[in-house]
């Protein structure tokens, strides 16, 4: 199967719905393995990477959840495509720079992929909408644990699963959420957030630029230690620490309607404007002023106003996406800003206006978070 | 934006190192940057910063380094990109890697997920370490009755492992049992029957 005739279908992860999918954009568990006694691929020779690449690609298509994969070795793939799949977050910026010997598999849905000779030998993951950290470890433990049957995965008695760097041994696991905290920024108290965080070993990192400085206003919190818990108790101090931040996060945008709601309001009608009317946008100005729309949603200032639109104008307006529907050449980052404008304005005609003159008092579908957590 | 050692205080100091061809920065605060002794941007080795404190000192009091004896890689190579050379380079720079996971992690021993195949085979490793620690200890209490028991049990252990074929257990039981034997002050038991089983 093509790669654009797969993510012509925006992924699971971003039109799905699961719980808290307001302010938890997606969940994802990554898990590194590696074959036993056979150099790392930083380390290999490209006859031994290609060796590597063939038995573990061979497993991964054998897979009951991989029927109809899309496969294709890195080396194949325009620099476009890579850029896209690394945009929808299917592989990462280190995995697009490999040449030979490295592969990616993914299923159609695009909640399960493969990254074969990454800094690991196997580098899978599993995403999916909301928070649902339990679900997603699920399904990638699975696969692991199907893929184990036939490859031989190095692994120390104490030290558990060996990886490139010693930051992943243990576990291999890598799990992780990405946040929308328009709240915590606009009252200035993400990086306190993000402090007490930090203290407690796990790591709160903009998705695109740092700090109070992330676009979009989109964290992603993970876990920094993968060695001396299992995996279970890693997820349960993630979710613990998940929930704490949506309720700062809800109370943060109840305080902002209540106290600064004209502030508040004059930033979501502004970022309306401009994306309506705007002939020539930038990333990162579109990210910033699509988080003031996505939170208008949230708050119900949109009336009938269909999320899922503001959603997927995140991942399309990024650069590859923007142009993967074209054959011409790579366009300049001018031709981007005004296509770019120009898809914001297309999008947007079909939302409604917002009601900026009625202020909810309590937002419309907000659940408390902690009513989940037993 | 803070700093990227104690994340609580604001970074001052910025710096750049190319590692493996690939620019890593790392932004630092007043204080940490003088406990790093970062004010010669050259003599400082980004492996601590990113690795924990000391870590390229531990790595230095091997001048040269050891090399892996499976992949070749050096102690050097582990210096300058952070990643090892295959599973083997675990144990073959243990001793430098020990002080580096307490700094990274939150334990020494991994107590997660175990692939099916080898479950069995560290059940049994954990249970014989466990066997040879009471073994240890009710000798030096002079214990020996209850050290017979954990003798006979170890026994038991590593009788059942030659019979499934080859042995991952620890090299440590026979010289211990070689010397409980010796003090000869209690009688060799009859290996006991397992429970549920009929002897
Ligand atoms: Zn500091
Ligand atoms: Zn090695």
């Amino acid at each position: 199967m093509k790669l654009f005739a797969i993510i012509a279908n925006t992924g699971e992860w971003l039109s799905g719905s699961g719980p808290h999918d307001q302010i938890v954009v997606s969940s994802r568990v990554r898990l590194a393995r590696n074959l036993k006694g056979k150099p790392f691929p930083g380390w290999a020779k490209k006859a031994e990477r290609v060796a590597v690449l063939d038995e573990i690609r061979g497993a991964v298509i054998q897979l009951p959840e991989m029927k109809e994969a899309f496969s294709e070795k890195l080396e194949d793939l325009s620099p476009l495509e890579k850029q896209v799949l690394m945009e929808r977050h299917l592989i990462s910026r280190e995995h697009a720079a490999k040449g030979a010997g490295s592969a990616v598999v993914m299923n159609t849905a695009q909640t399960l992929s493969f990254m074969i000779n990454e800094e690991d030998h196997l580098r899978m993951q599993a995403i999916r909408a909301g928070l649902q950290l339990d679900e997603v470890f699920a399904m990638i433990n699975q696969a692991d644990s199907e893929l184990e049957e036939s490859l031989d995965f190095a692994f120390h008695n104490e030290l558990g699963y060996l990886t490139a760097c010693p930051t992943n041994v243990g576990t291999g696991m890598r799990a992780s959420a990405m946040l929308h905290l328009p709240g915590l920024v606009m009252s200035e108290q993400v990086n306190k957030i993000i402090n007490s965080v930090n203290k407690i070993g796990l790591a709160v990192r903009g998705l695109h630029g740092e700090g109070s400085e992330a676009m979009g206003n989109l964290f992603q919190v993970s876990n920094q230690t993968t060695l001396g818990e299992a995996e279970q108790e890693i997820i349960g101090r993630l979710n613990k620490v998940i929930f704490q931040i949506l309720e700062h996060e809800q109370n943060a945008r109840q305080i902002l309607l209540q106290q600064r709601a004209e502030t508040l309001l004059d930033q979501i009608g502004r970022a309306y404007g401009i994306l309506c009317h705007a002939h020539s946008i930038t990333s990162k100005e579109a990210l910033n002023l699509l988080s003031f729309i996505k939170m208008g949603v949230d708050l119900g200032l949109f009336p009938g106003g269909n999320r899922l639109q503001v959603d997927e104008l995140f991942i399309e307006t990024q650069p590859a996406h923007l142009q993967k529907g074209l054959q011409a050449a790579k366009l300049g980052s001018e031709e981007r800003d005004s296509l770019r404008a120009a898809l914001i304005r297309t999008k947007l005609k079909k939302m409604p206006e917002p009601e900026i003159g009625k202020i909810p008092t309590t937002p419309p579908t907000a659940q408390s978070p902690t009513s989940q957590e037993s | 934006m803070f700093c990227d050692v104690c994340q609580s205080k604001e970074a001052t100091v910025f710096l750049t190192q190319i590692v493996e061809g690939k620019m890593q920065k790392v932004n630092l605060c007043e204080s940490c940057s003088k406990e790093k002794g970062v004010n010669d941007p050259t003599g400082f080795a980004l492996a601590d910063l990113l690795l924990g404190l000391g870590a390229a000192q531990e790595i230095e009091k091997n001048p040269l380094g050891i090399r892996c004896p499976v992949c070749g890689f050096s102690q050097t190579d582990f210096k300058k990109t952070g990643r090892l050379g295959c599973s083997a380079c675990y144990d073959a720079f243990a001793e430098g890697l020990s002080g580096m996971l307490k700094n990274m992690h939150r334990g020494l021993i991994h107590t997660g997920k175990v692939p099916a195949r080898l479950a069995l085979v560290l059940i049994k490793a954990r249970e014989l370490a466990s066997l040879q620690q009471g073994l240890e200890k009710a000798i030096l209490e002079e214990k020996f009755e209850d050290a017979a028991g954990f003798r006979d049990k170890i026994r038991l252990l590593e009788s059942e492992e030659r019979k499934s074929g080859e042995s991952n257990l620890p090299g440590a039981v026979p010289d211990l049992l070689a010397g409980l034997n010796r003090l000869s002050l209690v009688p060799t038991e009859e290996t006991p029957p397992k429970p549920g089983q009929k002897s």
